[in-house]
């Protein structure tokens, strides 16, 4: 039964819950957001695609919270390098906030937490 | 007796499966008795070489498969990710697949970008098999069997 049920949802297509959230508020050329979940290959597009629609944006000063997020991997890291050199190009400054010691361990090991502005999570350490 | 228990998964090559892959590789590699930071590592390089593996069937325009083959060990485990479908011989693609050379995998540097990059970094071991789609094999040890290499370099 099982076996069968399986078959077919791979038939039409298995539809897989996004694991995250991504929230954004704009006031005053003020970029405020914070996102919660996974941020992979399957939901970084939506991210990418949130953050697209202020990256033209002139001199936009960004602060994205990513305490929420609980997995991160290369694609993650490409969305917000992506998002970096947009609003950089454009005199714009971007801050990640309250990484945990994870995600500020995959900034650090690639070197991008030497170019971006990022900051840990209180209470969660550096390293 | 073979000296490793072998679990196997075959995911469609679409993204939505790169979490599932993760998740299971992380149980799996929890029985072994890795750490909380080693088993994140795993997560994040299984996941890397998964994605890696689903975006190229995705540009070759293919409804392909991806192979992953878990071999677990008392001391450690290792992955093999195959874009191209095909259930492998354990053993006998683990003795094909050799080191990774820059030149040689070029353009798989090029695509797998920072993908690749934390894959050696978070593994031991890792090697990439270029014949009928990509292999990647990679190795990690449980912790206190071998810490030296590249653990300690963030350190401030």
């Amino acid at each position: 039964m099982a076996f069968f049920s399986r078959i077919e949802s791979y038939k039409t297509g298995c539809h897989i819950e996004m694991n995250i959230q991504v929230n954004l508020t704009e006031n005053d050329n003020k970029l405020k957001g914070d996102i919660h979940g996974e941020i992979d290959a399957h939901t970084a597009p939506v991210l990418r695609e949130k953050l697209e629609a202020y990256q033209e944006q002139e001199g936009l000063n960004a602060e994205l919270d990513l305490s929420g997020v609980d997995y991160m991997d290369s694609t993650g890291l490409g969305v917000f390098v992506a998002f970096y050199k947009s609003i950089n190009a454009k005199g714009g400054h971007l801050k990640l906030t309250g990484l945990s010691s994870r995600l500020k361990r995959l900034f650090d090991i690639t070197g991008l937490g030497d170019i971006m502005d990022i900051e840990a999570a209180v209470g969660k350490g550096g390293n | 007796m073979r000296p490793f228990d072998y679990v196997e998964m075959r995911v469609p090559a679409k993204s939505q499966y790169v979490g599932v892959a993760r998740l299971t590789i992380s149980g799996l590699a929890s029985r072994i008795g890795f750490s909380f930071d080693d088993i994140e590592d795993l997560k994040i390089a299984s996941s890397e070489a998964v994605t890696n593996a689903v975006q190229h069937a995705y540009s070759e325009g293919e409804e392909g498969e991806v192979v992953i083959g878990c071999a677990l060990y008392e001391d450690k485990i290792e992955i093999m990710v195959a874009d191209h479908g095909q259930s492998f011989n354990f053993e006998e693609t683990k003795a094909k697949v050799g080191p990774y050379h820059d030149q040689e995998e070029g353009a798989f540097l090029r695509e797998g970008g920072l993908g690749l990059y934390l894959i050696e970094t978070l593994m031991d071991e890792v090697k990439v098999h270029h014949q009928e789609g990509v292999t990647v094999f990679m190795t990690k040890h449980v912790e206190g069997e071998r810490v030296e290499e590249d653990v300690e370099t963030i350190s401030s």
